[in-house]
């Protein structure tokens, strides 16, 4: 199939498609005119019921828990394929024999700095995730980020010991099986799956939620170490070609 | 209570802005421009996440778009310009640094 | 005027796609593909949008005020951690690709023998 072909195709479904789209506009309730009754169910039941005063986060990790546990699995998957389909092009010893450093002072100046805050503000984000806006996923996403900060600040042996995949894969597989395993504790003391373990605790402190904290933890492992595998492999990608093509 | 929205014009603002990024990332066509763009249209979308009052969302959008794809795009760019990089990266650098 | 939202939607939806059908390399192909793909962010998010409503967080805040819907902003915030990871396999394809045929450009790419 040319280009051309392929083109005109979509022009024609396209403008279908967006015709459809358009007069599905027509019959939906106007913005901001909600009529779904969880939206207003959930605003009221969860505070009182899990003492969690983030509603989004108890959504997320409670109320429809079996749903992120798929998500997390997706997450798992995904990286999987990526290790499989990067492992063999460069090698982790080609890798960390690349001294050179970033060329830009300023850079590295910013990164060095940044590196502790930003670690630090991503473990506060998982810590409080049930609290205040954030959780697993969000702060599991800082961390693995200020940890990548250190390729930047130093060379490529300085983010070494986040890059091993000795440790990451058992703290990225930890996470994920952290999740079913709370789930089957809830079953194994005669409740349905995933149902809430502990007692709900204090409105608005950190010991509130009960087994919402351990999955929000959990959560925030996982994608913490599957980022750190994903940078790991991605920054071998462009460490190593460089390193060649200077020798 | 069926109310007619009146959307405000913070609202019609962002989401006019959001049109205008989503075209501008689509019509860059060289990767490496294309990325700096997609990090803008990353913060442009933090934005409207915030004006539609959903701040987790905004927080997971922040961290993604700003450092999550840039760098490994950025790395899968580097990499299929392979060997050619030597030759091609100190042009651009010089021809920005002379420019402002 | 009230619908303005979901046209955004469908346009970056539709221009994402244009984006993906027409393009040259195909690390453009894959930011165009999360361009389709925030555009389900924000019609998600705009469907769970109440008049008036804040944030559904409420330390701080009395209970009972009006809040937008927190489902549909659990949906968005794993969905966007997730794309990163997607995202990540297809320029993981990418470079496999390149490493074989030798070059990025959907059109030049050799049909698949035997």
């Amino acid at each position: 199939m040319t280009r051309r072909t392929r083109i005109v195709i979509f022009a024609a479904a396209g403008l279908g498609l967006g015709a459809l789209l358009g007069w599905s506009l027509a019959g939906i309730p106007h913005f901001g005119d909600y009529r779904g009754p969880y939206g207003y169910i959930l605003n009221r039941i969860v505070v009182p019921e899990r003492h969690t005063t983030n509603v989004v986060g108890a959504t997320v990790f409670d109320v429809r828990g079996f749903d992120t546990m798929g998500e997390e699995f997706i997450l798992f998957a995904a990286v999987m394929g990526v290790v499989l389909l990067l492992r063999g092009t460069s090698p982790r010893s080609e890798a960390d024999e690349a001294v050179e450093w970033v060329g830009s002072d300023a850079l590295r100046v910013v990164a060095t700095l940044t590196v502790g805050a930003a670690v630090l503000v991503g473990l506060w984000l998982v810590a409080f995730g049930y609290v205040t806006p954030g959780g697993g996923f969000q702060g599991g996403v800082a961390v693995a980020s200020g940890a990548a900060l250190l390729y930047f600040a130093f060379t490529m042996r300085s983010f070494r010991p986040f890059a091993d995949e000795q440790l990451m894969d058992p703290l990225e597989a930890t996470g994920a099986g952290a999740f079913v395993v709370v789930g089957l504790a809830a079953l194994v003391s005669g409740m349905h799956f995933l149902h809430n373990l502990f007692g709900p605790g204090t409105t608005g402190t950190l010991r509130s939620g009960g087994s919402i904290a351990l999955v929000n933890w959990a959560v925030g492992l996982e994608v913490a170490a599957a980022l750190l595998t994903l940078y790991s492999l991605f920054l071998r990608e462009y460490v190593v070609p460089l390193a060649r093509s200077r020798t | 209570m069926t109310l007619i929205a009146t959307i405000v014009p913070l609202q019609a603002t962002v989401f006019g802005l959001v049109a205008l990024g989503a075209a501008a990332v689509v019509l860059t066509r060289d990767p490496l421009r294309q990325i700096v763009v997609s990090g803008l249209y990353g913060l442009i979308l933090v934005a409207t996440f915030v004006v539609l009052q959903a701040p987790d969302v905004a927080l997971s959008m922040l961290v993604v778009s700003t450092v999550a794809y840039p760098l490994v795009v950025l790395a899968a760019i580097a990499r299929v310009r392979g060997g050619k990089s030597e030759q091609h990266e100190p042009e651009p650098d010089r021809e920005e640094a002379g420019s402002p | 005027m009230s619908y303005l939202p979901y046209a955004v939607a469908v346009w970056i939806f539709l221009v994402g796609l244009c984006g993906v059908v027409t393009s040259r390399n195909l690390i453009h192909l894959a930011l165009c593909l999360t361009v389709t793909q925030s555009s389900t962010y924000l019609m998600l998010l705009a469907v769970g949008y109440v008049n008036g409503g804040g944030a559904p967080i409420f330390k701080g805040v009395k209970l009972g005020t009006t809040a937008v819907d927190p489902v549909v902003q659990a949906l968005s915030l794993t969905d966007i951690v997730v794309s990163v990871t997607v995202l990540a396999l297809i320029l993981a394809l990418t470079l496999d690709v390149h490493e074989d045929a030798g070059t990025v450009d959907p059109d030049q790419i050799a049909e698949m023998q035997g």
